[in-house]
């Protein structure tokens, strides 16, 4: 049935407010942005808070502006839209908007927020099912249920991280803020996430998301590729985001690679970028870091479309993402 | 859309009537007024403005919501169910479950398999099993999930193989045995003389995987038992006649003629709201139980559940080819995946061998069917009902026969083209016949000789391919679901001194047109503006009966029985007329509102004025017309199955640009050429094919219903994989490719003003032209629909690694279950000499031992 359960709504005026209104009703409550997660969740008894706290009228989570040393800092609940449309990201940040335009659809974008999206909760076929669907299975771990029915035997939920801004602000090293009752605290995007469909996230729950901080443009290029069924609006079953830092003779000094779609979080192509290394970018090299993202490319019976093609197809993906940083 | 396209040319030149055409009606007109005409429909603002209101948009006083709990199990005995907690949640007002509704039915009259709730048995993942009325509807769900089930956990018969080889559990007591629910076996011809004259013979096995109708308005009714006794149930159904039938069925002993139901408008259809549902009676037993109205909204889960939709089917295949390709012998193996009752399954069953002799002469033919019980949902008419997974085995063939035999496929397809005016070896009796016009027009929109074979790369690096395929549907079933000898479509007219004209017929417009059909053709006939009728239709109380709006009928047979009312009151008002301003009635012309004189046009008054003088004249007027289809050719058992008043031709070319390193692809260009007979209306006949390919292209690239299957510690799960809109793949705007549609007109003496189908054929030849395609670009095969983009990936590495460039169930004795199908039925086909009987009577029984 999707009906929204009852729960309180939370309006507060400024980020102290709604990390106190946090902290006061603990597991209860959770936070609200755009929205577009949360609320199909709570239909579906995903996630039942008694408490919604909005951020809507949080007036330091809407602001966005290029900082002295040329970062560009946005807030948490600027939307999706806002970016895709922001010239100064579509200058310099191409692969980052990519990705932002490749969420969902114009409708969700205009609703959803970049807070929202680097949030977003971990997807299973197994889970993201109506309640009676669920109910059928006799539920799996990551809600109501003992065990995880992409791989019964294992102690872990598999459910896997499916934001698409995630592989490449991790790539590209980017940075985020947030806020609770000790104040401020900035992480690298790495750093936020793990590796369990459950547990994805290592912050606090009352911790409150409140920007995201790019790097300078300078001299490293992103790009974000996307694999899924349906270019309209489909969940990403793969999705690459590459970050090459160049030395002025085209050599690579740097290179990050995260699969997204695979694991519960952004996962590294750690032979990938040992790969291209200290090399020019060439078709050849392109094809070797490609074929090294196999192996990691472990996927599962998680997502949409064959389980055995998604990994045929992800070094081919990573080349195809690496080639767009040229 | 392409509505400038040089192929599309109607309006002024009327296609030429023939003398024996019942639809040339009025020799006084020139030329048509409204038929041919891009007019809109009558329904057309209301629904673009959102003031149609739907099922779910009914509301009474007092009105309950009811829920149904449905199975977790997918296969189990109920041992016992207890609701007594349910019935304590304050707001529950009425709980139903099986016992209360203890007489089984179903849509056809041979599988009165289904309960309204069942009483003991559970047969798949969403078999419902209580019904609970509350003040709200969360409440009711609430409550639902307080009734304690007790399961006796039964094995799970997953699909045809295993339905094969397991005999038990039986999901049903019926049927032919174990879980064969039926078998068919037809032989015309003479299939050894065939193939002993085939040049060329191959053999093939295909799979198309089950698919579903994703209408975007779930199923809803709202149902209300009067003070009075009557009842009242307004519901999103296909086809009111037979849930009218149904209910009075299950509600015995409430009589028929105290039952009311009424078809809401249509949020789509497409054969997925044409059986009586669990939901519909269940409703309206509950408002007996409790006197209040009670409404009942599906969930999107529960649609996935009530499906009804597209069987899979494994085929086997083998033809048998003379060196220039003209075919000498099929013989065809289908096995279908009934799921968990019989719904349409035994008509679907003989669908699968039907309509393969009238797109192409096929002069010897052998088709064996087995439909098996399965615990999955029931499957049941999809658009294109049981002919569409043959068709593609069948295109996909003669794909191959041409590239073995080295011929053009558009040749091939041309040169065995079944003739008009024809008996085919199963006694189908075609009239008009127009494919080898549809495939002259695909074949040179496309530039089919130019570009295919020329593996064009794209910027992207992807590889161009063009496939062809061909199809035929059928304009209305030849027979009743029920055997009875009563027209299959009535209309009435009244007409009255304001110059009112009212339509009443029990079709149902499920958005394809038909209350617009109703007013075209009584507008032209009587010479009023169609928008100016009133079209009041499917409400059992006010409508003279038709089937219902499934098969491809309507437009045919209301069609008919339309203009055979319309007609009859014209006779009434001109014999009026006549005497009135003292000119024969033969004289008179219907035309632009008015009734005149066709030697002095002056002469004559408005249709208001006429109606009024024939009112004065000859009382109070009201006309009736009905329509039954022309008796079939097939005199043997299960030759009730295929014939038609008519059938339409559909031929396109497909282009898909296909990665070669992925496997994934998109199709750019569809060209389709559909054999209408006549279009009445073809903007809204073009919307119709464009909805087909759109369907098509669904089927053919991502849609499944497909089921989990695991297994843990003893336990099973298997249920429908994902029943969601977002993870049911279906295609979008993205996906849409730009569509040339051509319609040829060669009207059909059966059909009104020489009109044949065109909601569904055009359908049909879309998931083989895809396959087809994907040959063209990358040479590997896809014998599976869909045709996804793993399946290429896989059929492509196959190619790479030196092994048979194809993907596809195996083409060993193991691809299809050992099903003993027993004696043939023989046939003399009419080159033989046959009269469409039999020559022999097997066993009815088939107990044959395996």
């Amino acid at each position: 049935m999707l009906r929204l359960p009852k729960f309180a709504y939370h309006t507060p005026k400024d980020a102290v407010e709604a990390v106190r209104i946090a902290k006061q009703y603990g597991k209860e409550a959770m936070y609200v942005a755009g929205g577009t997660d949360l609320y199909p969740n709570m239909k579906r008894r995903h996630q039942t808070p008694q408490q919604v706290i909005s951020l809507r009228d949080v007036p330091e989570l809407h602001s966005m502006e290029v900082l002295p040393d040329g970062r560009l800092q946005i807030g948490a609940m600027v939307t999706l839209t806002t970016l895709e449309h922001y010239p100064h990201l579509l200058a310099h940040y191409k692969g980052f908007a990519h990705a932002v335009r490749e969420i969902s659809t114009p409708l969700l974008r205009n609703m959803g927020t970049i807070g929202g999206n680097l949030l977003l909760d971990t997807r299973c076929t197994y889970y993201d099912q109506s309640h009676e669907w669920r109910e059928s299975i006799d539920y799996c771990m990551k809600k109501d249920g003992a065990i995880c029915w992409v791989a019964p035997g294992s102690p872990r939920c598999w459910a896997v991280q499916s934001s698409d801004t995630v592989p490449v602000v991790c790539a590209m090293e980017a940075e985020i803020e947030f806020a609770d009752e000790g104040g401020l605290r900035t992480l690298k995007a790495d750093d936020l996430y793990q590796d369990d469909g459950i547990q994805y996230l290592t912050k606090k729950p009352e911790e409150l998301l409140t920007k995201i901080t790019l790097p300078a443009p300078g001299n490293w290029k992103a790009s974000y590729l996307k694999l899924r069924r349906r270019d309209t609006y489909d969940f990403p079953v793969l999705g690459v985001g590459a970050c090459l830092w160049f030395a002025e003779d085209g050599t690579i000094e740097k290179a990050n690679v995260r699969l997204g779609g695979i694991g519960s979080y952004a996962m590294p192509a750690t032979a990938t970028e040992k790969l291209l290394v200290g090399k020019k970018l060439t078709d050849e090299l392109i094809a070797d870091a490609g074929a090294a993202a196999m192996k990691p490319a472990r996927t599962m019976d998680n997502t949409d479309l064959d389980v055995y093609w998604r990994k045929k197809v992800a070094p081919i993906y990573v080349a195809r993402a690496l080639k767009a940083c040229l | 859309m392409v509505l400038d396209d040089p192929g599309l040319k109607h309006g002024a030149a009327s296609p030429q009537a023939r003398s024996d055409a019942p639809w040339q009606h009025d020799k006084n007109k020139d030329e048509l007024e409204h038929i041919g005409k891009p007019i809109r429909k009558v329904d057309a603002r209301s629904k673009v403005s959102g003031l149609t209101q739907y099922a779910d948009d009914l509301t009474m006083p007092r009105m309950l919501h009811m829920k149904l709990l449905r199975s977790t199990m997918a296969h189990a005995e109920l041992a016992h169910i207890d609701t007594s907690k349910a019935a304590e949640v304050p707001g529950v007002k009425g709980i139903l479950t099986g016992k209360d509704m203890p007489m089984p039915f179903g849509i056809l009259p041979v599988s009165q398999d289904e309960h309204a709730l069942c009483p003991d048995h559970v047969r798949f993942v969403g078999d419902p099993i209580v019904a609970i009325a509350a003040t709200e509807e969360e409440i009711a769900w609430d409550a639902c999930r307080l009734v304690e089930v007790d399961y006796r956990e039964l094995r799970t018969i997953g699909g045809v193989h295993e339905a094969a080889a397991n005999e038990e559990p039986r999901l049903h007591d019926y049927g032919v045995r174990g879980n064969i629910h039926r078998l068919e076996n037809l032989e015309f011809g003479d299939l050894a003389d065939g193939f002993e004259r085939a040049d060329h013979i191959r053999e093939d096995t295909f799979w198309f995987e089950g698919n579903t109708h994703l209408p975007l308005e779930q199923h809803a009714s709202l149902a209300h038992f009067d003070k009075d006794g009557k009842l009242t149930i307004w519901s999103s159904t296909q086809t009111p006649h037979y849930l009218h039938r149904a209910l009075a069925r299950v509600l015995h002993p409430l009589p028929a003629n105290r039952i009311r139901v009424i078809a809401t408008p249509h949020g789509g259809g497409f054969g997925g709201k044409s059986d009586p549902f669990n939901h519909e009676i269940c409703a309206a037993k509950m408002s007996m139980l409790t006197g209040r109205p009670v409404k009942v909204v599906l969930t999107r889960e529960e649609v996935f559940w009530c499906h009804r939709g597209r069987h899979p089917v494994l085929m086997r295949s083998k033809i048998g080819v003379s060196k220039t390709g003209r075919i000498t012998a099929l013989d065809f193996h289908s096995f279908l995946d009934g799921g968990a009752y019989g719904s349409y399954g035994t008509a679907s069953t003989f669908y699968t061998g039907a309509l393969q002799t009238v797109t192409y002469a096929v002069e010897n033919y052998h088709f064996r069917g087995a439909r098996f019980f399965t615990n999955k949902a029931p499957c049941g008419p999809k658009r294109g009902h049981g002919t569409v997974q043959p068709r593609f085995a069948l295109e996909v063939q003669l794909d191959k026969v041409a590239c073995d035999l080295g011929i053009d496929p558009a040749k091939l397809r041309l040169d065995n083209l079944a003739p008009r005016e024809s008996v085919t070896a199963n006694y189908l009796r075609i009239g008009s016949m127009g494919l080898g016009a549809c495939i002259e027009k695909v074949v040179e929109g496309s530039g089919w000789h130019e570009r295919r074979g020329k593996k064009e790369v794209t910027k992207d690096g992807r590889i161009r391919g063009l496939g062809l395929a061909c199809s035929s549907y059928l304009s209305g079933a030849g027979l009743p679901i029920y055997w009875n000898g009563m027209p299959h479509s009535g209309v009435q007219l009244q007409l009255d001194r304001s110059g009112l004209c009212t339509v009443f017929c029990g079709s149902t417009d499920i958005g394809q047109g038909s209350d617009s059909v109703l007013g075209w053709i009584v507008g032209e006939v009587l010479g009023i503006n169609p928008l100016d009728i009133k079209v009041v239709t499917g409400d059992t109380d006010l409508t003279p009966v038709d089937l219902g709006s499934y098969s491809s009928r309507v437009t045919v047979m209301t069609g008919n029985a339309a203009m055979q009312a319309a007609e009859r009151a014209r006779e009434i008002v001109a014999k009026g007329v006549a005497k009135k301003i003292e000119v024969p009635a033969s004289r008179l012309v219907f035309a632009e509102g008015r009734v005149f004189d066709a030697e002095d046009p002056e002469t004559g008054m408005t249709f208001m004025e006429a109606v009024g003088i024939a009112e004065a004249q000859l009382g109070t007027i009201g006309t009736v017309g009905s329509y039954t289809p022309p008796k079939s050719a097939a005199k043997f058992r299960g030759g009730g199955v295929g014939p038609s008043p008519s059938y339409s031709y559909s031929a396109t070319v497909v282009e898909v640009e296909v990665d070669p390193e992925t496997g994934i692809y998109r199709v750019p260009k569809v060209w389709m050429a559909h054999d209408i007979g006549r279009a009445l209306n073809p903007a809204i006949a073009m919307g119709q094919i464009e909805g087909s390919i759109y369907m098509g292209l669904g089927e053919a690239m991502m849609e499944e219903m497909a089921y989990r299957d695991r297994s843990h510690k003893g336990q099973r799960i298997f249920l429908h994989k994902i029943p969601s809109m977002l993870e049911y793949k279906s295609p979008s705007t993205l996906e849409m490719p730009d569509c040339v549609t051509y319609m040829i007109e060669d009207p059909d003496k059966n059909g009104p003003f020489g009109a044949k189908e065109v909601g569904q054929g055009p359908l049909l030849p879309i998931m083989p032209a895809v396959a087809n395609a994907v040959f063209d670009a990358v040479d590997v095969r896809v014998d599976e629909n869909p045709i996804s983009c793993e399946k290429v990936f896989a059929a492509i590495q196959a190619k790479n690694e030196g092994k048979d460039a194809r993907f596809g169930p195996a083409l060993d004795a193991t691809g299809i279950p050992d099903v003993d199908f027993g004696e043939s039925l023989r046939i003399k086909t009419p080159w033989q000499g046959g009269d469409g009987t039999a020559s022999n009577a097997p066993s009815r029984t088939k107990k044959a031992k395996k």
